[in-house]
């Protein structure tokens, strides 16, 4: 056995989960530059059952797949500190504004370019949109069983993969064939922190639209080094028919957003002395809302 | 005119209470746009189940009944749905936003190329008008739910393909039988004609299925906290708050993020949805995530040390101040004047 291809899919996400007051400008649209960009917390769970696969298979690579801006480079070096071999950054125009079909449809084509893996791992959803449909789409793209909601992979023999899956009321444990696609709960182990000999050996690894972008005085290192070059796939990478792709290739549309503004109900507001915590129960008890 | 289509999930012979609700919401929707509302029944040992699905005002019942269709599992329910969409044509689809629905939805809406949207809130019929292509889109079913960090809130629909699908949390609608002696027609389908055997490769080993302990939905009183509680030894003054009025304890999707409490006391859009007789905001901002699982409540006290908190304004009273010390009084005072 020489170990298995894994492809890890993950998302550069805003940080939707730390929204202060101005994440939204005066004109009620999104303030984007306000959210830190980061690496989807589910997307690492996902990565560290990789990883752990690696370190139990001698021979296994771990290639981190993601789709999104040229900076979204970001999270394949950020993988990378942490144990992943390499990446491949999806980066075009024509795929802007895809919904989760669209967005599947890509990722889809792009694993039938690559052709050769054993095991797609993705986080459950992502915390920008919450939705859990990527991972089950891509599998249905290519035809793969999927196993959902996996806290843990106990084991991989003879072709199977045995898994652990968290579910709503309870566990359960399957066994599915490879290939197969796996999406990952935030309930699994965390990601292991970065490596220190990893950071230094890829802390210039970079896609060719950054090199190009930067003033490296070392260009000739990433002739010598070739794992210092993250790849940067286009459309053109890949084998696709436009009207599937992005906004045209998104079956659902946004009709409408709407800013939130709340209407205060004019709640009765009191202290917290002990008066006014008294009178409170009180009131509550007559009204027969407690007690 | 193309019916509404209900997913019914099953366990132990059982339809989900997120199912229930879904076909009262389905009964609705059918009636306004005056068409049938069909439904799925997906499982094992299903005699009789529809008696328990077609009060709901169900036109017809598709059953698919054999023994390797429960439990759920992927690919053989998906094949089902898919064909029997193929063959039907519903013009819109919901199923609950459950490990079953979340798994299922879109493994059918990639293979039916249709529209998807998770964890609605609402779901209402309207027209759209395209200006660019000069057409008006009428009655699609508008999916709205709160959207990037619940500052906004987003109306998706889909214009042009079938069915519209969407997925709605437990809770979120009421259900309601429409009328127990409702005449609907019940359709055994020929499993073997959807299913093949390579819909089979995944091997269920072992399921431990547990009833949730916690009854937060029917609970009459909830003390609920957020991050604001700081800490999972301060969330203990919940409980005793909680069991001293007779309630159950709730939490922020933050606050469980942090380890302070369990997914299954999470309320909000990707949580529970709750209407208690009271619920107690401790240490929570309320986002909009949090208040559209809890804002039909019919009191609401925030505890909160921000006088700004968006909490504050769906709240019937405000008590500025810190949690550690007020929840501790409310206990003081609760047990001195209830008796």
């Amino acid at each position: 056995m020489t170990g298995y291809k894994i492809i890890v899919l993950a998302k550069q996400v805003p940080d939707t989960r730390n929204v202060g007051k101005d994440a939204m400008k005066a004109d009620g649209t999104v303030n984007r530059a306000a959210l830190s960009a980061i690496f989807n917390p589910e997307d690492l769970n996902a990565l560290e059952q990789a990883l752990r696969i690696k370190d139990s298979f001698p021979g296994t690579t771990v290639t981190i797949l993601t789709m999104g801006p040229g900076r979204a480079a970001e999270i394949i070096r950020e993988g990378m500190f942490r144990g992943a071999d390499d990446g491949i950054l999806l980066t075009d125009r024509a795929f802007a504004g895809s919904d989760t079909l669209a967005t599947s449809y890509a990722l889809g084509q792009t694993l039938k370019k690559i052709k050769d893996f054993d095991i797609i791992i993705a986080g459950r959803q992502a915390i920008d949109g919450d939705t859990a449909q990527v991972g089950p789409q891509v599998a249905e793209k290519l035809g793969l069983p999927q196993v959902t909601y996996v806290e843990e992979i106990k084991s991989i023999e003879n072709g199977r993969v045995v898994a652990k899956r968290r579910l709503e009321s309870g566990v359960e444990v399957v066994s599915c064939p490879i290939p197969l696609v796996i999406t990952v709960n935030g309930t699994a182990p965390d990601c292991r922190a970065r490596n220190a000999r990893l950071l230094m050996k890829y802390k210039h690894a970079k896609t060719v639209s950054e090199l190009q972008n930067s003033n490296e005085d070392y260009l000739h290192l990433y002739n010598e080094r070739a794992y210092l070059n993250i790849q940067e796939w286009t459309v053109n990478d890949i084998e696709s028919v436009p009207a599937e792709l992005g906004l045209s290739g998104s079956p659902t549309k946004v009709k409408t957003i709407e800013n939130v503004v709340l209407q205060s109900k004019g709640a009765k507001v009191i202290s917290s002395s002990d008066v006014d915590i008294e009178e409170l129960m009180k009131d509550l008890i007559e009204s027969h809302t407690i007690g | 005119m193309n019916s509404i289509f209900v997913y019914c999930e099953i366990e132990d012979g059982q339809i989900a209470e997120v199912s229930q609700e879904l076909l009262t919401k389905g009964r609705s929707l059918a009636t306004e746009l005056n068409c049938n509302l069909e439904a799925i029944a997906i499982g094992h040992q299903l005699e009789g189940i529809e008696k328990n699905i077609i009060p709901y005002g169900v036109d017809v019942l598709y059953i698919a009944d054999d023994k390797r269709l429960a439990p759920y599992s992927t690919l053989p329910h998906t094949s089902i749905v898919v064909k029997l969409f193929e063959e039907q044509k519903p013009q819109i689809a919901l199923m609950g936003a459950s490990s079953i629905g979340r798994d299922l939805g879109p493994r059918v809406s990639s293979a039916l190329h249709s529209g998807l949207t998770a964890d609605c809130t609402s779901l209402v019929i309207g027209n759209h008008e395209d200006k660019k292509q000069g057409k008006v889109y009428e009655n699609l079913l508008y999916q709205i739910r709160p959207a990037f960090g619940g500052n906004i809130i987003a109306t998706i629909i889909n214009p042009d393909c079938r069915p519209q699908m969407a997925t709605v949390r437990e809770g979120v609608m009421k259900k309601e039988i429409l009328d127990p002696k409702y005449k609907g027609k019940v359709v055994k389908l020929d499993v073997a004609k959807y299913v093949s055997d390579i819909d089979f490769v995944v091997e269920i080993i072992e399921r431990h299925i547990e009833k949730s302990k916690v009854n937060i939905k029917g609970a009459g009183i909830i003390v609920a906290g957020g991050y604001g509680m700081g800490s999972k030894e301060n969330f203990r003054l919940l409980y005793e708050l909680a069991e001293v009025l007779g309630g159950e304890v709730g939490a922020s999707r933050a606050a469980v993020d942090a380890g302070y409490t369990d997914h299954e006391r999470q309320i909000g859009q990707t949580g529970i949805t709750v209407r208690p007789k009271l619920y107690i905001a401790c240490g929570i901002s309320g986002q909009i995530q949090h208040r559209a699982g809890m804002e039909e409540s019919a009191q609401i006290i925030a505890i909160n040390t921000d006088p700004e908190a968006p909490i504050n304004m769906v709240a019937d009273y405000v008590i500025n101040g810190d949690v550690s010390e007020i929840i501790p009084k409310m206990i003081k005072f609760y047990k001195k004047n209830s008796k």
